[in-house]
């Protein structure tokens, strides 16, 4: 094991590992930002709106994201012309834009069914609740649906985010210095590739870990409703039968 | 409180699911500070019922006036819809409705559950909302529970949060749909207790429930349907004594 080779490179593993974070930071929030009214389409009775969205994220869903990152980095190339004339080719001739618009798009497919599940997990008897106080539209869902669905899916956006993060490591085939693109270039120089794969491998773990931290903050502090009772006055708790 | 005013009016109203008809022209007129219970077993339609006042279910033909005011209705592959969704929250939010699982939402501490309609459907400052919710939730009895959530309150403490819930919009009509049907029996009493107190504070409400003697003791009225229909109704004192229908005398017999 040689340990020097791991010092010396450790500032480009960094710089490598903020690449990674960035592009995962970018692709969750406008994921995000998409899954939200992407989920409250899918779930439309409507047959001209609900369709196009469950083919999106049947697509993304259905096809590896290698494929999907292959398909607009060098896909984008034969529409040249077409993206030339509406002035985008700028942004698709960018790896970075590339990776960028494919993991949002693939993180956007993935969320929106985390969410459509959510939503109908929502107790109907909560909904009618809100609807009979005059509730409707979205009034009900910024206050009631949502609020309850985003609790219910967060334990499993949590892996959904730790997935992306990792997932981000296919960016380095289309050029981007990311933390596993980094190592890519000091193992093809050092051949050290133990030393570099394992480094980089603890790095991604340790990011992972803070990610996990940070969800368990956020499930406890919106949980505070399937929790025991501020007082843990135990036996006159309905949630403990036996207790 | 003008003795004649009328608070809701119900007039013909139909419901079927399916093939199966569930109301067959049920019609109430409930004047200010009514208390109307409808009674039945289950099936008769009487939950149905309270739900198309509200159109939590939408009728398939009738009418529904609250304070004087149609909902207004349209036609839609030969059954109706509301023609006017804004009309339509705003006379639910008219109408408090307390359920029979209660269905206070789960995320929200009790304060926050009675705060939440008056703050973001009528638009009051928070303030003057949580110094009123705060009001109501002690006179239910829960001043010592507000920053509690529905799933630490035993059955009666969450259906009387419910029913402050309702009060908080204040309402020209409650609703209550077998508001002590999910209650162990010792904890009837003190939701009963509430409805009781706003009964006697003059409110106009329309309670289904299968507590005989509770109606017999409250109601200025009482409905009793089977199978769609009203089959007795009148004024606690007469219908109690002198059953015109077979049906309600058998349906009192099993039930008292």
């Amino acid at each position: 094991m040689d340990f020097q080779i791991i010092v010396d490179s450790f500032p480009k593993l960094l710089e490598g590992m903020a690449l990674t974070i960035e592009i995962t930071g970018l692709a969750l929030i406008m994921g995000f930002a998409l899954a939200v009214p992407l989920a409250l389409l899918r779930l439309s009775p409507n047959p001209l709106v609900w369709p196009p969205v469950y083919a999106f994220v049947l697509f993304f869903r259905g096809t590896p994201l290698l494929v999907q990152i292959f398909l607009v980095y060098y896909g984008a190339g034969q529409f040249r012309p077409l993206l030339q004339e509406y002035g985008l080719w700028a942004y698709f001739r960018e790896a970075y834009f590339c990776a960028v618009l494919t993991l949002t798009l693939n993180t956007a497919a993935y969320t929106t069914e985390i969410f459509r599940g959510a939503i109908q997990a929502v107790p109907h008897g909560e909904v009618e609740a809100a609807r009979a106080c005059g509730m409707s539209g979205w009034l009900l869902n910024r206050r009631i649906v949502l609020p309850k669905a985003l609790r219910l899916a967060l334990p499993a956006y949590s892996n959904e985010v730790v997935f992306l993060f990792q997932s981000t490591s296919l960016v380095s085939i289309i050029t981007l210095m990311d933390l596993t693109g980094v190592a890519r270039v000091i193992v093809a120089r050092s051949f050290d590739v133990y030393e570099i794969y394992i480094t980089a491998g603890l790095m991604y773990l340790a990011v992972t870990y803070g990610i996990l931290g940070i969800f368990r903050q956020v499930e406890f502090r919106l949980s505070g409703h399937t929790r025991e009772r501020p007082d843990g006055d135990a036996t006159a708790d309905p949630l403990k039968p036996f207790g | 409180m003008g003795a004649e005013t009328v608070a809701l009016e119900v007039r013909d109203l139909h419901k079927s699911f399916g093939s199966m008809e569930v109301l067959k022209g049920v019609s109430l007129t409930a004047r200010e500070g009514d208390v109307i219970s409808m009674l039945g077993s289950s099936g008769s339609g009487k939950s149905t019922f309270l739900r198309c006042i509200n159109l939590l279910e939408i009728p398939n033909a009738g009418e529904v006036r609250v304070g004087g005011e149609l909902i207004r209705m349209r036609p839609k592959n030969g059954r109706q819809e509301p023609a006017d969704r804004r009309q339509v929250d705003r006379i639910r939010a008219s109408l408090g409705m307390v359920f029979q699982q209660f269905n206070l939402w789960s995320h929200m501490t009790v304060l926050g559950n009675v705060m939440e309609a008056p703050v973001h459907v009528l638009k009051h400052p928070r303030a003057e909302a949580e110094a009123r919710a705060r009001e109501i939730l002690e006179k239910v009895g829960l001043g010592d529970r507000m920053d509690y959530y529905p799933s630490h309150l035993s059955g009666g403490q969450q259906q009387r949060a419910a029913i402050a819930r309702a009060l908080a919009m204040e309402p020209k009509v409650m609703l209550f749909d077998e508001p002590t049907s999910a209650l162990d029996p010792e904890l009837v009493g003190e939701v009963l207790r509430v409805i009781r107190e706003l009964a006697d504070e003059g409110r106009t409400m329309i309670v289904v429930t299968h507590e005989v003697g509770f109606a017999r003791e409250v109601s200025s009225n009482v409905i009793f349907l089977h199978e769609g229909m009203i089959e007795e109704e009148g004024p606690p004192a007469e219908v109690f004594t002198r059953q015109k229908s077979e049906r309600f005398r058998q349906f009192l017999a099993s039930n008292l």
